[in-house]
């Protein structure tokens, strides 16, 4: 278990309202409102993409939106930021290749 | 609106205590933020600061966190989040993108940049492998998503950063196997090294990453002892079982709209690197343009508060809000707070860089 319930100076955290995402056709659990990489970990998933040439793994490195590592494709759209984007329910997401490609129906809203 | 007194571009420490002061003062304040929430990194700090009462010593990063967005929703300072700025002009008009959707643009009296730093990496073979990763990424996973990176943890670098994070992932429940540090000494606060060095961690002083190793993801770290022209020793190489490599070698500051806006520029290493040459009211070299915390040479958020301070005092005051004699006093009693942050051994190093910025601004 990777989730922190229970913490010496943030407190505990009490069960929270649970969402269903997809990530690569399979169905998983997540905190509402967390961050993609973050229901990732807790869903014991660390890899998040495969680069363009060498198709080498990459996960997260900065955390906080700087670098682009983390990016996957979300909803259609691809090179979303996973750390600093929230999940919803019913979010799609995918592992991505290269530069990922913009999905049919990809959009915001 | 298309129209601002003080745009503030980064609601971390140094830009909502800038946001207050040009407030206080009378001043129209707008800040902007690119994330979903103001505080920049203060809510993963949750250690308690160092400095004097007036510094907020003993508060913990978290709660200094709130103090200010409170404060900034009592002077009714506006704030919009989730919004990137782009580019800046020569007339002082910004550019950017609200909510990944409206482009929008705004003429403003001054801005004060106050976007921080990003951390540095440091290059071995598996550097990029899933599980290396920034040690405040991982204290950003534990502290405010509650998520462990990791049950096995190497840190790199001894320094601040390096030993706060290793002692709040134990916290959180990791297992923290060791810090590695390339200098034969260790880098940070004796209070911080301390409690890690009791809860039993290694420090392995004169070594450095020789390889990460995984195919998918970190499953070792190999270590290897440096000799005194920071040569690896043969034969000394070490291999741990981990599962996650954090990396606090140190930060640099994120310039980007600082030399779009036309600012100069000034190497100072230890402040980071390129930092903009600004003067004593943090004011680059481009009239109106101001800087205020990591984004103006590395230090710590203490600081970013008070050089935050300096540039709203400043920046209201050359749009008429205080007189000159109001300005000077008040510049002079947020000089003196920085003057006391900045002594000490640790202290007195981050002055004489600060020196040489102003220096370079003044020549």
């Amino acid at each position: 278990m990777t989730r922190i319930l229970k913490h010496p100076i943030l407190g505990d955290i009490s069960e929270q309202k649970k969402v269903t995402i997809t990530v690569d056709g399979k169905s998983y659990l997540a905190y509402e409102g967390e961050m993609i990489a973050a229901a990732l970990f807790n869903n014991d998933i660390k890899t998040f993409r495969y680069t363009k040439h060498h198709h080498k793994p990459r996960g997260i490195y900065c955390g906080i939106g700087r670098c682009t590592d983390c990016v996957m494709i979300v909803d259609g759209i691809p090179n979303v930021r996973t750390c600093v984007t929230p999940v919803k329910d019913g979010m799609i997401i995918e592992t991505q290749h290269g530069t990922g490609e913009w999905k049919r129906g990809g959009q915001d809203e | 609106m298309n129209k601002a007194s003080i745009v503030i571009i980064g609601g971390g420490p140094a830009g909502l205590s800038a946001a207050i002061e040009g407030a206080k003062a009378g001043a129209k304040v707008l800040v902007i933020d690119e994330n979903g929430k103001p505080g920049g990194q203060l809510f993963k700090q949750i250690h308690k600061f160092f400095g004097s009462k007036e510094h907020k010593a003993g508060t913990r990063g978290i709660n200094i966190g709130d103090q200010l967005l409170e404060e900034a929703k009592r002077l009714d300072i506006e704030v919009w989040l989730n919004t990137e700025v782009c580019g800046i002009d020569k007339n002082k008009k910004i550019w950017g993108i609200r909510d990944k959707k409206q482009s929008f643009s705004i003429v403003a009296d001054k801005i004060i940049l106050a976007t921080g730093a990003i951390e540095n990496a440091v290059k071995f073979s598996g550097w990029t492998l899933p599980g290396v990763m920034g040690a405040g990424a991982a204290q950003t996973m534990i502290n405010l998503n509650r998520t462990l990176p990791g049950k096995k943890i190497l840190m790199l670098g001894s320094g601040n950063v390096g030993v706060i994070v290793s002692y709040q992932l134990m916290q959180a429940g990791a297992e923290v196997v060791g810090i590695v540090e390339a200098a034969p000494r260790l880098g940070g606060y004796g209070v911080h090294t301390a409690k890690v060095r009791r809860a039993g961690v290694n420090f392995y002083t004169s070594h450095t990453i020789s390889r990460a190793i995984g195919e998918n993801c970190v499953e070792a770290v190999e270590i290897v002892q440096l000799d005194s022209n920071w040569k690896p020793i043969e034969g000394t190489e070490k291999i741990l079982e981990v599962d996650t490599i954090c990396i606090a070698a140190g930060l640099t500051p994120l310039t980007e709209l600082a030399w779009i806006a036309g600012s100069k520029f000034v190497y100072i290493q230890e402040m980071g690197g390129h930092v903009p040459a600004h003067n004593k009211t943090m004011e680059t070299t481009v009239e109106g343009i101001y800087v205020a915390g990591d984004v103006s040479g590395i230090e710590e958020a203490s600081t970013a508060m008070e050089e935050g301070r300096l540039a709203g005092i400043n920046a209201a005051a050359s749009l008429g809000f205080y007189i000159e004699k109001e300005q000077e006093e008040r510049t002079k009693i947020v000089w003196n707070g920085l003057n006391a942050l900045r002594c000490g051994p640790f202290g007195h190093k981050r002055k004489n860089a600060k020196d040489k910025i102003l220096a370079s601004r003044e020549g």
